[in-house]
């Protein structure tokens, strides 16, 4: 085996082992953004969401010594999010944009704000699964090396697009999104399914956040979050509202995201901060490429303020 | 669930009062089980608040209501519902993206935690068998055509398992032969006893076709009714407007001229994306209109965009007295083009800004020594010029409102469609082109709306009449064109015009 063959080796088992480790937290963001998002509203506050998850999840982690308890705390913190986004969208004239924007700052400014003694201290990691013992190559070990949460994040997927499918609570969440007009005329209350859609939704991107401080990158910091709560809305709409198809969208994102690191390790580290930027460029790209002027986004929930 | 029997209701001395404004006036109205009844009344003659005073929406001022004979207390919708009683609305309550058999699922009462979609379909299935018609149950609702739709509403009211049904102009988005298979299958369910229906309509038409007995409410009141088999139109219609006479028709005048809109070989993909637009030829001369008739639906909105510039083309060109027209402000001024599509509050007004301001849209930004062809902008509004223009439109148009500074949004529709007309006709028009414009507008709204068209086309302008309402096209056109599947399927001036060959051309089927 040739230098240049491992070399390129290499590089894909990285993408493939990176795309594993970054989409991770990417498919709990976006499956809550959709789930908040079928039910007609949107929830911005996501990437404030994000970043209070990582740092309560890693602090009751630490306190606790248990990163399963983090983790659950951290959906805890979401939910406390999620619903008090949902709360003041049902006051009168209040824009969900606009709150969410709001949220996601204040999430960001709370979570530095009480995760400052959190910096130094050393919390357990969430357990992985080796799914490489079979290879005698630590590259490969090391890429599949498949963290628990990213196994039940996909279960998640299916599992939300089999209760949209097959359950009152989906049909219900679907109405609700579309028409609010004929969910009204249904006897639902469309606030209140917003409010438990959006808590929801807030649970799991607080999971999302609870991976990437006790998983990958593993550790609390301000700088932990790189836009994953922000990104996942352009996801949802790539994923065209779907939560199957968020997985995909979210393993393409992870690649993008892998791409730095992974060109790193083979010692490539001309145009760094380029490749490192590679999931922005791919959000702008595949945005502008599944864009059409002349017909609306298909498959857009009706009651969207974004789409509307 | 539809072996039910049918339910009998009946009005008991019903007033409903809005502060000093009596919008339901002593009204007693009987309607038997299994009969077919129609209530007919102008806008706001009081029709919509009786039959929401009956299904729960609002609390009459004073009145009871019967039902199968048994005073019956409904304060909410859902008690109407537990009696048995359901609507059918004038806009479709189903929710688009779902297909028809989650719509119908969803609405149940109990629908399950879970479901079991085999179940459920096969339990669909068996009771589709025991109705006189089907829809496809795996289409999201969006896909259906207006027709499927509305179906769709009536077997979802019988699916739930009520037997008083209230239609609101279940037809006003059909077309006539949709509306006749429609009311159809009605007629056969009350004849069956399985189902009592009232139908709020405007269409006499209809009600000598379909209904048994109609009730004509006139300002709030009950002022007469009867058996159908009875009545004429005349008689419905004295009773319906009272003393009023309606403005008619002009008479045809004046001789068709040079061609000034044509169209050759346009192609433009339609709103889905997914099928195509194709328009050979066209052409509109002079003093004539003509009228696009179609199934809604079948790409006459595509070709009202593809006019007015909102459409790229893929191939062709739209010509205005050949010129190349892209539906630009200046060349819509200097060609002297005047769009009027429909539902016009939403498509063509500002709905918070006020009369006076909308008046104005089309000549706010010019000079006024500069003219309507002037080319000299001004960057200053003239306040005062613009009110003087609404206060002159407003009474030559006659359009209601409380004043010129009242938001347009809080017109009626009617007044909505004058003060645009207003605005679009106000001027030298050579080329008008409209889309459904009395869709939903009361009698004599229409009846003025369609005389200021003829008057139009009397003085020289070329009009394309885009409408979904067949009547309005066979009144108004010298030439009808039949659009279906995105084509022009079907070209005939009016002297020679069949409506049975008409009406196959629409359905697609010659």
């Amino acid at each position: 085996m040739g230098e240049g063959d491992l070399g390129l080796w290499a590089v894909l088992v990285a993408m493939i082992g990176g795309a594993i480790r970054v989409s991770t937290p990417f498919i709990f963001v976006s499956l809550g953004e959709c789930l908040t998002e079928r039910s007609g509203r949107i929830n911005l506050g996501l990437e404030g969401t994000l970043v209070f998850g990582a740092m309560s999840g890693y602090a009751v982690a630490y306190e606790t010594n248990s990163a399963w308890i983090g983790v659950l705390a951290a959906a805890l913190a979401g939910t406390v999010f999620g619903l008090f986004h949902g709360w003041v969208c049902k006051l009168p004239r209040v824009n969900d944009i606009a709150i969410g924007i709001a949220l996601m700052l204040l999430g960001m400014g709370l979570a530095f704000f009480f995760g400052k003694p959190y910096i130094q201290p050393v919390a357990p990691d969430l357990p992985a699964i080796p799914l490489g013992f079979w290879s005698s190559s630590p590259q490969v070990e090391a890429a599949l090396r498949v963290n628990v949460l990213f196994v039940v994040g996909i279960a998640l997927a299916f599992l939300i697009a089999w209760l949209f499918r097959s359950t009152r609570i989906g049909l219900v969440i679907r109405v609700v999104g579309d028409s609010s007009d004929a969910a009204r005329a249904m006897g639902i209350s469309v606030d209140r399914v917003r409010l438990l859609a959006t808590a929801a939704g807030g649970a799991l991107a607080g999971i999302g956040g609870a991976y990437l401080s006790l998983y990958y990158p593993g550790s609390w910091n301000e700088g932990i979050s790189s836009g994953q709560g922000l990104m996942a809305v352009a996801l949802v709409i790539f994923a065209r509202w779907n939560p199957v198809n968020c997985i995909w969208a979210a393993l393409l994102f992870g690649a993008a995201g892998a791409l730095g690191p992974a060109l790193q390790s083979i010692g490539i580290s001309k145009g760094y901060y380029l490749s490192y930027a590679a999931p922005y460029v791919l959000t702008l790209i595949l945005l502008i490429a599944t864009s059409s002027t002349t017909r609306a986004v298909r498959g857009a929930p009706g009651e969207l303020s974004i789409t509307k | 669930m539809s072996k039910g029997t049918a339910i009998g209701v009946e009005t008991l001395h019903m007033t409903k009062r809005f502060g000093d404004f009596t919008a339901l006036d002593d009204v007693s109205i009987k309607i038997t089980p299994g009969s077919f009844h129609a209530l007919l009344g102008e806008n706001g003659a009081g029709k919509s608040t009786l039959v929401k005073c009956m299904m729960g929406f609002y609390q009459p001022t004073s009145g009871q209501m019967l039902i199968n004979d048994r005073e019956a207390e409904i304060r909410n919708p859902r008690d109407a519902h537990a009696s048995g009683l359901g609507m059918v609305y004038q806009h479709f309550t189903l929710v688009p993206s779902l297909t028809a058999a989650e719509n119908l699922v969803i609405a149940r009462e109990n629908a399950p935690a879970v479901i079991d979609w085999r179940k459920e379909r096969e339990g669909l299935q068996a009771f589709l068998k025991t109705m006189p018609f089907s829809v496809a149950l795996d289409q999201p609702v969006n896909r259906l055509a207006a027709g499927e739709k509305q179906k769709l509403e009536l077997l979802k009211q019988l699916y739930l398992g009520r037997h008083f049904l209230i239609l609101d102009e279940p037809t006003s988005v059909l077309t006539p032969s949709e509306a006749d298979e429609l009311l159809g299958m009605v007629r056969d369910l009350t004849q069956a006893g399985a189902l009592t229906c009232l139908m709020i309509t405007h269409k006499f038409r209809e009600v000598t076709a379909f209904a048994d007995v109609v009730s004509v409410l006139r300002r709030g009141a009950h002022v007469g009714g009867g058996k159908v088999s009875e009545l004429s139109h005349d008689d419905m219609a004295a009773m319906m407007i009272g003393d009023k006479t309606l403005t008619r028709s002009a008479d045809r005048s004046g001789e068709k001229g040079e061609a000034v809109l044509t169209l050759d070989g346009i192609s433009a993909s339609d709103r889905s994306g997914l099928k195509t637009i194709e328009v050979e030829s066209l052409r509109v001369s002079a003093g004539e209109v003509v009228g696009i008739a179609g199934v809604s639906g079948n790409g006459q909105m595509e070709l009202m965009e593809v006019l007015t510039g909102q459409r790229p083309v893929s191939r062709g060109r739209v010509n205005v007295k050949s010129e190349a027209f892209h539906g630009t402000r200046r060349q819509a001024r200097d060609l002297k083009v005047r769009f009027l599509p429909e539902e016009p509050l939403q498509n063509a007004s500002a709905g918070r800004m006020s009369v006076a301001e909308n008046l104005a849209f089309r000549t706010f930004d010019l000079k006024k020594n500069g003219g309507l062809n002037g080319k000299s902008t001004r960057t200053w509004l003239d306040r005062a010029g613009m009110s003087r223009l609404a206060v002159e439109l407003v009474d030559a148009f006659k359009v209601k409102t409380a004043s010129i500074e009242s938001p347009i949004a809080s017109l009626s529709g009617g007044n909505v469609q004058r003060a645009v007309l207003a605005r679009e006709l106000s001027d030298e028009v050579d080329l008008l082109i409209i889309a459904n414009p009395c869709f939903g507008l009361d009698f004599s709204a229409v009846a003025e709306i369609r005389a200021r068209i003829m008057a139009a086309r009397n003085a020289g302008a070329a009009v394309l009449l885009i409408s979904e309402d067949l009547d309005e096209i066979l009144e108004l056109s010298d030439r009808v064109l039949v659009m279906s599947e995105g084509r022009i399927a079907y070209e005939t001036p009016i002297a020679t015009l069949d409506v049975g060959e008409l009406g196959r051309h629409m359905a697609g089927h010659a």
